[in-house]
């Protein structure tokens, strides 16, 4: 895994920080050059940290990188802003996930470049811990 | 110890992942019949001493009520880095937003980094070059396998945000003490997976003493006797050493009880008397006296007087530490040497 | 614009070929198309392959292609689109010899999925996808689809009902000397087997397999086989962005514009090759081309509207997942079909009185995709 490819997308990961376009208030995640208006100027756009599961799947065939992890749940999410999002979704068993499962953001190892390489984090969703 | 201008606790957080190995367990596999726990903390596959920083680190920025940018350190205290050389700090302060405007360190004293970590933000705070400064003990500690310390080597950790005392600080801290000599008691060389240690040697001559020369010191210093508080917290590597040492010093099981969770959920190492520390904050009453006194293998334990304030009450919410040892599910040895990553793949 | 015809027409069965290479696999589709259309005075080629770069760490295949086939010096491209390459690399040759620039062109597909391993293969189908925040939660294009394919169930049909999807298409299948699994596989078969990503089974995937297939266009005449109808349309990458997951936006876009081209409506098509690596992107597939209402596509293959003799027929040699599905090549497979079917020869497969057909495949997420329709000249 390139290091600055991974380095520029630290802190949107890191933060769910995304963009809004300053002309018509358009939302991304992640952030994109050029809005569907035609607008390229934005600011920041902090994401709600909680939400609901929308739709689920569980991988059991993983990609390369991925295998130490299977059989993993990934989602996609609909925060409490509106916004969707695909993502894991963990310390849960795969069995108990269900449509409308109230999640929240938390940071976690996403996967490593071998012995050596560099460790890379992410956000992935829990179930609620009130 | 006491600084120029008096500091408190403006934010705090705590967890532990949510897996456990039982006692019963470790003693399935090795045929022995030790408890020195009921249970310790395991991580998730994809937690390390850096996720349970920065989640706690999470936790006491929302209870803080801060803005991140704020913050100018970040020390991480913990003998489980994920790097032997790459600080957990910049990546702890980077999801916090407390970037760039930060100073960050990682520290090592095995199970009183974090204590360390916490004289220092009350040095920094204190003299006034920070306004805000945040230490974290957090570990994913490396059990022997058919090692006595395998019931207990843990994962958790606990994060304390300083700033000046005020009305919007949950405790203030009234005074602290460092007790440190050289005794070898438990170590790890640097390519070395498991640290080794002394038996019976982490007792009396490591444990016992420093965390008694500690207390003593801060007691004798501020003039203070152990019915002067309503709760204490010690370093707890397992049930037995923190309830010895209370009652050596004069403290009971009453005060000792809300933070003593080892029990339930192992040595936190860098982790330990912090995140007792946060269990007690969880349910303390403003105007209450809190003694704390960790102890770090090599060996030191760093003492601490801790007096709540009113804000403790509505500045506690989320979830507690007991939300996190209740939130709990139970594995087998091989899943446990799965998520440690003790399996060759 | 010129009108455009299907000259010539050439395939190689789906299976591994262990001891063969990309351009060995090119070459041979390449010589049966030029041997059939009874020209070999082809003036350009587009090459469709998705994954060569990865899996044979191979890019510029189209001069590789050139050479390949006694020819470098001829004007070359590799077309991309994820799993599409074959229907887009299609529409780049039909604007080609339309537009007047070329009179002769050949456009082929190849891929070699059994050079890798199996988590490679996964790896290459999450390549389609944005990288940084959808191939990043470590989802694979069957999760994709497994989600909607969770969503589909919750609202509009059974399981069995949109597994019915593969099992047809293993019905089609039996006899065709070109498909990777020319046999019929039961619906109990299908939900028996282990979940691939839940809640999609194993018996509802395309498999890995190796092929190639390829054509040559020229101007169109009288008789014949010609492009009635050419169009690629794309969607926002990014499932969490979309309003109705349920619906291929870039399917329905190209298939609107294809349709506006020929003049047809879906009522018109006799014969329709979609787009079945997973039996949900089959059924989503009939819905954005509009052979079925929201909802409706998997009850209407359940209902044997998409048997041979149906309403629609739909997948006649077996489509994606017993045919089979070598990525970049499959397009390409698809139209080579219809033009078989368009011209008669279609054999046990034959769709009686076949005169438009359409072909439809999409690229990741069906991001991208593309719809071409042929219609049959003269009598």
């Amino acid at each position: 895994m390139s290091v600055p490819r991974y380095w520029r997308n630290q802190v949107p990961r890191y933060r769910l920080l995304g963009d809004k376009c300053k002309a018509c208030g358009a939302r991304y995640f992640p952030a994109q050059p050029v809005c569907t208006c035609g607008g390229t100027a934005f600011e920041d756009y902090k994401l709600a940290q909680t939400g609901e599961v929308v739709t689920w799947t569980v991988i059991r065939s993983p990609p390369v990188g991925y295998e130490r992890y299977v059989p993993y749940v990934v989602a996609l999410i609909e925060l409490d802003d509106g916004m969707r999002l695909l993502s894991q979704v963990v310390d849960v068993d795969p069995a108990d996930v269900k449509a409308g499962l109230m999640v929240e953001a938390v940071f976690r190892k996403v996967r490593e470049d071998g012995a050596s390489g560099i460790i890379q984090y992410g956000y992935k969703f829990r179930p609620v811990v009130e | 110890m006491k600084t120029l201008r008096q500091v408190g606790i403006v934010g705090y957080g705590a967890y532990v992942p949510m897996y456990r190995l039982s006692a019963e367990e470790v003693n399935r596999m090795w045929g022995t019949s030790g408890a020195p726990v009921e249970e310790k903390s395991v991580v998730a596959l994809d937690e390390d001493t850096v996720t349970i920083s920065v989640e706690c680190a999470k936790q006491a920025v929302k209870r803080a009520r801060i803005n991140p940018s704020e913050i100018g350190a970040v020390y991480v205290g913990t003998e489980s880095k994920p790097y032997a050389v790459k600080p957990s700090g910049t990546i702890v302060a980077e999801a916090i937003g407390a970037t760039p405007s930060v100073s960050t360190a990682d520290y090592e004293f095995a199970c009183k980094a974090g204590t360390e970590a916490m004289q220092t933000c009350i040095g920094l705070v204190g003299s006034g070059m920070q306004k805000y400064a945040m230490a974290i003990g957090a570990d994913t500690a490396q059990g022997r396998p058919a090692d006595a310390l395998e019931y207990t080597a843990a994962c958790g950790g606990a994060a304390f945000i300083f700033a000046e005392r005020s009305a919007e600080t949950v405790a203030y801290v009234e005074a602290s003490y460092s007790y440190v000599t050289d005794t070898p008691d438990f170590w790890r060389r640097a390519k070395e997976m498991y640290p080794r240690h002394g038996n019976r040697f982490t007792g009396e001559p490591a444990y016992f003493k420093h965390i008694v020369g500690a207390a003593r010191g801060l007691l004798q210093e501020t003039g203070y006797k152990a019915e002067d508080f309503k709760y204490a917290v010690f370093h707890q590597p397992n049930t037995k050493f923190p309830i010895t040492v209370a009652r050596t010093l004069g403290f009971n099981m009453d005060q000792i009880d809300p933070g003593l969770v080892v029990g339930k959920v192992g040595n936190t190492y860098a982790g330990s008397s912090p995140v007792g520390l946060a269990a007690t904050l969880d349910v303390a009453e403003p105007d209450e006296r809190i003694f704390m006194v960790s102890y770090g293998s090599g060996s030191g334990s760093d003492a601490f007087i801790f007096t709540t304030q009113d804000a403790l009450k509505e500045k506690r919410g989320g979830p507690k530490m007991s939300s996190f040892i209740e939130r709990k599910r139970n594995v087998d040895y091989a899943t446990y040497l799965r998520h440690r990553g003790q399996i060759i793949q | 614009m010129r009108r455009v015809a299907v000259a010539g027409l050439g395939l190689i069965p789906v299976k591994e070929y262990w001891d063969r290479s990309a351009q060995d696999l090119f070459a041979e589709a390449a010589m049966k198309a030029m041997k059939d259309a009874g020209t070999d005075k082809v003036d350009s080629v587009y090459v469709a392959n998705m994954s060569g770069a990865l899996m044979q760490d191979q890019v510029n295949m189209g001069a590789l292609a050139a050479g390949a086939l006694g020819r470098p010096g001829l004007p070359a491209i590799r077309v991309e689109a994820g799993t599409a390459s074959g229907g887009v690399a299609f529409h780049e040759a039909v604007k080609a010899v339309a537009s007047g620039y070329s009179d002769c062109v050949l456009v082929g597909g190849v891929e070699k999925m059994s050079d890798v391993l199996p988590e490679y293969v996964n790896t290459a189908l999450a390549m389609s996808e944005e990288q940084e925040y959808t191939a990043y939660t470590g989802v694979t294009k069957a999760g994709l689809s497994a989600m909607l394919h969770r969503l589909y169930l919750d609202l509009y049909a059974e399981p069995a009902e949109v597994g019915m999807m593969a099992v047809k298409g293993h019905d089609h299948a039996v006899g065709c000397k070109h498909a990777q699994y020319p046999f019929r596989m039961s619906i109990e078969r299908a939900m028996d087997s282990p979940m691939e990503a839940d809640p999609i089974h194993m018996m509802e995937c395309s498999g890995v397999g190796d092929g190639a297939a390829a054509l040559v266009l020229v101007p169109a005449g009288d008789s014949g086989v010609e492009v009635a109808g050419s169009a690629v349309a794309t969607d926002c990458c990014s499932l969490a962005a979309r309003k109705d997951p349920l619906v291929f936006e870039a399917v329905r876009r190209a298939a609107e514009k294809a349709y506006g081209m020929a003049g047809v409506k879906p009522g018109d098509i006799d014969l329709a090759e979609v787009h079945d690596d997973y039996t949900i992107d089959g059924v989503l597939s009939l819905e954005s081309l509009g052979f079925a209402e929201l909802g409706e596509a998997a009850k209407l293959v359940a209902g044997n509207a998409t048997d041979k003799e149906g309403k629609i027929p739909v997948n006649t040699f077996g489509g994606l997942k017993a045919r089979g599905h070598p990525l970049g090549a499959t397009g390409l497979y698809q139209l080579v079909e219809v033009a078989l079917q368009l011209r008669g020869a279609a054999g046990d497969h034959q769709v009686p009185g076949a005169r438009v057909g359409l072909a439809q495949c999409i690229g990741g997420l069906a991001s991208v995709s593309a719809v071409n329709i042929l219609r049959r000249l003269g009598p």
